[in-house]
């Protein structure tokens, strides 16, 4: 019997609750650049270790990350996994590839979808860069970029992007 | 510095859904196992530590609050701890801390997840505006780390599934876990369907209600008692995106496992130490852990799984119990791993039958997110198991399980109010 | 076992809503104000613990995004209670007491402004008999007011009194949200909001974050001259159960008189963590404070910053007894509704 066949030993009680998120400055002034098709990352005073996204510290340092550092949209996928199963609440039709992308001069990554390649091809330390949606549908967001491609330049090898403080 | 032990253990058989009992219900199962197995009273003891992960997967705020009664807290001191994924065996570490201090003498800690009370995949994915949604579960979060470990170290790719095969034929052993599937082996882990690659099915770990009680006393309040002596502990913590942290081997794990063998006076961790139980909610997890706490050198670890040395016949035997992969109540998962560990050294006679240490290292998952590790060791003199298994058959197998088995003692341990929860 | 000193304390501005402003944010001033203040860094620091509340900003885990204000390399000894920061300073002293670190850092930080307070509140409550009502914080607070009026325990004129001071105090306290103040005829005026409690006799919504910086005796000179020893500390918790509780008396706050010792001390100071008016006046009653200065920060009816109200109550008298020169200070922490939980601290100055 499966379970919504079976008689209910339990009643739901629901819990609604509402916020208003606030991103922090930092994330703040990011996703401003976002929106304008553009990302910048900031760098700790101290350690150098430039953060994208950034969220106002470096937790290696617990300091702020004040200085804004202009990346480019182009990087590597430091690692990767193919979702085979759907998701709650995610709109994206599995089977997908969901990365660690490495943008050039940033130290840490952020998960975002790599397509445009067939799924058996993708490798970690393949050249990438993001696939944007049309400039009038961008928003505070990083979903203005659909996804990362494939481009034609040579793999990285990924031990070499391991961050070293300055 | 104040010895501590742990006299008792329980924990509450693992299932999906625990709808017999409430939230109280479940840690009291818990409470009640552990405190017959160290044969106190309620006023035996001084505060009560409580650990579970977050508040939203059971609905219930400060959770300490609501179930003062039922953990036997009220009139003494009570904390609630929340170190994320790490928080079961924080628990452990902190209660085993008010010992330690010389503030208190005995205390009880409790750790639980109901996690089929509430959504937790709604919990862990609150919608933030402005974020892409490609959030893909906790498989997908560390699938892309187990890949790295995999390009770094270039295992062959039945060491996922040998790990999950032997877990789980360790779990059937356990009445206690949530996971009992006859005949599992490596050929069922392979056919099993792809979830987040190279992750399959059965190399997850599933979700589980249950509980995990134990008591820790000091040196001068252990009598007779059997007691698991608490030879290190240590936390370690890391900022999640901090740069230059490396998900695969985190310095938090190097620190905490160095710091209790220097505890314990452990050299040689691959021969001093028996059995471990280890923090793995993906199969792979094993090998990087077995690294990460200095019992091989770094690209070895899954060859030690691949020799059998892990399995249950092995000279170090990991996850006897079925380990996080046949029975996960999060907030209670590393305080298991403790009370299994505390458990299991006494089936197990050195050789010349010599009284020998029994050591375990519980290694609370020191995962990319919650990026919080935490270190236990046990040490047990096994010169006394002859005794202990003269009284009243209450450890004789390597599992707590058999706890269940023993007809429950008339003495009740309620302390006013709590039977309005019972 | 080893004595404990507060060595220093730091408070963020208590606002009503530190709009974008997010935790790391919040907190990375007061660590650094109270680490610039005694000229130390996180590498003098052995133990961090904070306190903090996930559902208040919504999010499971909103303590790990916290930790990113702390400096976390190298790995750092480090641990977290989903209570007041009150409770992990109590757990950093374990932590001294036991040998583990000579000095410890404590934060806690909560931000009230983005959910509604009182229906997240409500699930503190027993979630299979009471939260499905979703009694609010104000009613559940104001239970036990009435039933100390209608025994006689407090007076109207004391919750007055007791408003009427805190806004007056508040000229004190530089990190105060409200500081108007409230006369008599505004105070009857206001309307009620669950009777017999008014707003004005209700906390503020508010922001904030603090950090405390603690030592064991062998250390607490490096930092400082004044160090303010923790000479006793005690909490116990009651039944959740209303029902059962009597609510004109608290048995934790009793046993922590018994446990500390404290009736022959003469307190010079006393800061408690009174969310609500009615529970200073019955407070002072229990702990026989009724002639010692209490809430002289203006206490959490001018700024009651979530999970960080409690340890402010403790920065609060150790600030006292170190600007006034004094010796004996008493701090209070409470959690749970009507006062279910509460830590006592007896904070000394040596001479």
């Amino acid at each position: 019997m499966s379970d919504d066949q079976a008689p209910k030993d339990y009643k739901e009680s629901f819990i609604h609750l509402e916020y208003q998120y606030t991103a922090g400055s930092a994330t703040t002034t990011f996703l401003n650049q976002v929106k304008e098709g553009r990302l910048v990352g900031q760098s700790c005073p101290k350690c150098k270790a430039v953060y994208v996204p950034p969220r106002g510290s470096c937790p290696r340092c617990g300091i702020a990350t004040s200085i804004e550092v202009p990346l480019t949209d182009k990087g590597c996928v430091e690692s990767f996994t193919v979702v085979h199963i759907p998701i709650p609440g995610n709109p994206i039709v599995p089977p997908y590839v969901c990365a660690m992308i490495r943008l050039d001069e940033a130290d840490i990554s952020f998960l975002h979808l790599v397509q445009d390649i067939e799924i058996d091809q993708i490798r970690i330390g393949m050249r990438v860069q993001a696939v944007w949606k049309p400039k009038d549908e961008w928003t505070h967001s990083l979903e203005n970029i659909k996804w990362f491609a494939p481009i034609d330049e040579p793999d990285v090898d990924v031990s070499t992007l391991r961050f070293k403080p300055s | 510095m104040i010895q501590a032990g742990v006299i008792g253990v329980g924990q509450t058989n693992y299932d999906s859904k625990r709808r017999d009992v409430s939230m109280a219900g479940l840690v009291r199962e818990a409470i009640d196992k552990a405190m017959l197995a160290a044969d106190i009273e309620w006023d035996a003891v001084d505060a009560v530590v409580l650990g579970k992960a977050p508040d939203m997967f059971e609905g219930v705020i400060m959770p300490e609050l609501y179930l003062a009664d039922a953990i036997g807290a009220v009139g003494k001191p009570v904390l609630r701890v929340h170190t994320a994924g790490s928080v079961g065996g924080s628990t452990a570490v902190i209660a085993a801390s008010h010992v330690c201090s010389g503030q208190f003498k005995t205390v009880l800690t409790v750790t639980f997840e109901k996690q089929s009370e509430s959504n937790a995949t709604w919990a862990l994915s609150p919608r933030y505006p402005y974020s892409p949604h490609i959030n893909a579960g906790a498989g997908g979060y560390f699938a892309p780390f187990i890949r790295e470990y995999i390009r770094r170290y270039e295992p062959p790719e039945h060491i996922g599934w040998k790990v999950a095969a032997k877990d789980r034929q360790n779990a059937l052993k356990n009445p206690l876990a949530h996971l009992q599937i006859p005949g599992i082996d490596e050929k069922m882990v392979s056919e099993t369907p792809m979830l987040w690659e190279p992750l399959r099915y059965l190399e997850s770990c599933p979700s589980s209600d249950g509980a995990c009680a134990m008591v820790i006393t000091s040196e001068d309040r252990v009598g007779s008692r059997n007691v698991a002596w608490i030879r290190g502990m240590a936390v370690r913590s890391e900022g999640t995106l901090s740069a230059g942290r490396d998900e695969v081997n985190p310095q938090g794990g190097i620190d905490c496992a160095k710091d209790i063998y220097q505890q314990a006076g452990i050299h040689n961790p691959r021969t001093e130490i028996d059995c471990a139980e280890i923090y793995v909610p993906f199969s792979w997890y094993e090998p990087m852990w077995l690294e990460n706490l200095g019992f091989c050198d770094l690209g070895q670890g899954w060859k030690l799984t691949d020799e059998g040395v892990t399995a249950l016949d092995g000279s170090l035997p990991v996850n006897m119990s079925g380990g996080v992969l046949s029975s996960n109540p999060i907030g209670a998962s590393g305080m298991i791993r403790r009370s299994s560990t505390s458990g299991n050294g006494l089936g197990r006679r050195s050789s010349g039958g010599r009284c020998k240490n029994i050591y375990g290292p519980c290694l609370r998952w020191c995962s990319a997110i919650f990026c919080n590790v935490d270190c236990f060791l046990f040490q047990r003199l096994i010169g006394d198991i002859n005794e202990h298994r003269s009284c009243n058959c209450r450890r004789e197998g390597p599992h707590n399980g058999h706890y269940l088995k023993q007809t429950r003692k008339k003495k009740c341990f309620e302390p006013r109010n709590a039977c309005n929860y019972l | 076992m080893k004595k404990v000193a507060v060595v220093g304390y730091a408070q963020h501005k208590i606002l009503p809503n530190a709009g974008a402003l997010n935790e790391v944010e919040l907190i990375m001033p007061v660590v650094h104000k109270v680490f610039n203040d005694l000229g130390i860094s996180q590498d003098d620091i052995g133990f961090t613990c904070s306190g903090s509340c996930d559902y208040l900003q919504g999010a499971a885990f909103a303590f790990v995004e916290g930790l990113s204000a702390i400096q976390t390399s190298p790995p750092i000894k480090e641990s977290h209670v989903e209570m007041d920061a009150a409770w992990a300073l109590y757990e950093s002293m374990l932590k001294i007491k036991m040998g583990d670190a000579d000095t410890a850092l404590i934060y806690g930080f909560g931000k009230s402004s983005p959910g509604n307070l009182d229906s997240i509140i409500s699930l503190q409550m027993d979630p299979y008999y009471i939260s499905p009502l979703w009694p609010d914080r104000v009613s559940l607070a104001a239970l036990q007011a009435q039933i100390l009026l209608q025994q006689k325990i407090i007076t109207h004129d004391e919750m007055m009194a007791t408003v009427i001071e805190a806004r007056n105090n508040a000229a004190n306290n530089p990190n105060a949200l409200l500081t108007d103040h409230v006369s008599e005829d505004l105070y009857q005026a206001d309307s009620l909001i669950s009777s017999p409690l008014r707003g004005f006799d209700c906390p503020p919504i508010s922001d904030g974050a603090s950090a405390m910086v603690i030592a064991s005796e062998d250390k607490a000179f490096e930092f400082t001259d004044n160090p303010i020893w923790i000479e006793g500390i005690d909490h116990s918790i009651e039944s959740s159960n209303l029902g059962s509780r009597d609510l004109a008396t608290s048995p934790t706050i009793q046993n922590a008189i018994t446990n500390l010792n404290l009736k022959n001390i003469n307190f010079d100071v006393a800061e408690l963590h009174t969310q609500f008016s009615h529970e200073v006046p019955f407070l002072r009653k229990l702990l026989n404070l009724t002639n010692v200065p209490t809430n002289l920060s203006g206490g959490p009816l001018v700024g009651n910053v979530m999970m960080c109200a409690g340890l402010d109550a403790i920065g609060k008298t150790f600030q006292s007894l170190v600007r006034d020169q004094s010796d004996h200070g008493i701090a209070h922490a409470s959690s749970g509704p009507c006062l279910q939980h509460n830590m006592v601290v007896h904070l000394e100055r040596h001479k």
